[in-house]
């Protein structure tokens, strides 16, 4: 097979109050069905290999995970080398159930904030209350950054990771560069 | 600016993060209805000012619809409520009443 090449080729700027990079190829699946229906939630634990999450929240450990993005959407993340098995489990656990399970490793780009400035940087650029109190733990937010749809979590409190549209990944570092210029910092949090 | 919840994934966002898609509860006449109606259905649309009822899409989050109560005028946003109901539930006429002791459901301002 082909060598996986991500967007960016795992571009980095570390010039600003923040570090911006570009990580590279992960494996995503959507997966679409009733979320309270047993055997769709059986089968994306044992694809993302960790517990369901809550409304809002994403569940990770290394590589994969689950995020939780709409009331009847999962992403499910993992090792970019395994998709291809894991896609071809769901399928056969949920041939005889109402539900879409897609690779979209492709389709996307992740980026990763860190600093101790990251939480500003995305707040520069999305419309989300940031502050600790308000964005902490295993809270998921889809939104957008600046007039692009993204989604982020935090894995530790000072690192954000953002996932987004691969269509749109230059454009995406380029704005979370010039949010996190060098002296740009405002120090609310 | 106008504030807004989702009630489908809980988050509350300012407007840019959704997307706003014309007045709600709007009834679609079915098959040997009279051109009329259908018109009514197609065009006419009531342009209040004051209290109004507006279908919302989480365009940039779970891309979910809803309904939102919000003033015309003032921009308040009484609340959202599910797509899935044909008249606004009534926690959400309550709140409006407790905001504007004047408006009432039946008649609606012009």
């Amino acid at each position: 097979m082909s060598e996986p090449m991500t967007a960016l080729k795992g571009a980095s700027d570390t010039s600003g109050i923040a570090t911006v990079t570009e990580l590279g190829p992960r494996g995503m699946i959507t997966l679409r069905g009733d979320l309270t229906a047993k055997p769709v939630v059986k089968a994306a634990v044992a694809a993302g290999g960790v517990t369901l999450p809550e409304r809002g929240h994403c569940a990770t450990e290394g590589k994969g995970g689950i995020a939780w993005m709409s009331p009847d959407e999962l992403l499910i993340l993992c090792d970019y080398a395994t998709v291809s098995d894991r896609i071809a489990d769901l399928h056969s656990k949920l041939a005889k159930h109402h539900a879409l399970a897609v690779n979209v490793s492709d389709a996307r780009a992740v980026f990763q904030v860190t600093g101790p400035y990251a939480r500003e940087v995305i707040a520069k650029l999305a419309p989300v209350d940031m502050h600790p109190d308000q964005f902490n733990g295993t809270m998921f937010r889809r939104t957008r950054i600046a007039q692009v749809p993204a989604a982020f979590w935090m894995p530790d409190g000072d690192t954000v990771q953002i996932i987004c549209f691969r269509s749109v990944a230059q454009y995406v570092f380029d704005v979370l560069n010039m949010a996190a210029q060098d002296g740009s910092e405002v120090g609310v949090f | 600016m106008l504030n807004i919840h989702c009630p489908c994934c809980g988050v509350t966002a300012e407007e840019t993060e959704f997307h706003a898609h014309g007045e709600a509860h709007l009834k679609r006449f079915g098959p040997g209805s009279t051109d009329d109606q259908f018109e009514s259905y197609l065009f006419m649309r009531k342009n209040p000012k004051g209290v109004h009822f507006e279908r919302w899409r989480h365009q940039n989050g779970c891309g979910k619809w809803f309904h939102v109560a919000r003033c015309t005028m003032t921009l308040e946003v009484f609340g959202s409520y599910s797509a899935q109901t044909y008249v606004p539930p009534q926690d959400i006429i309550d709140k409006i009443q407790h905001r504007r002791p004047d408006w009432s459901a039946e008649a609606p301002a012009p």
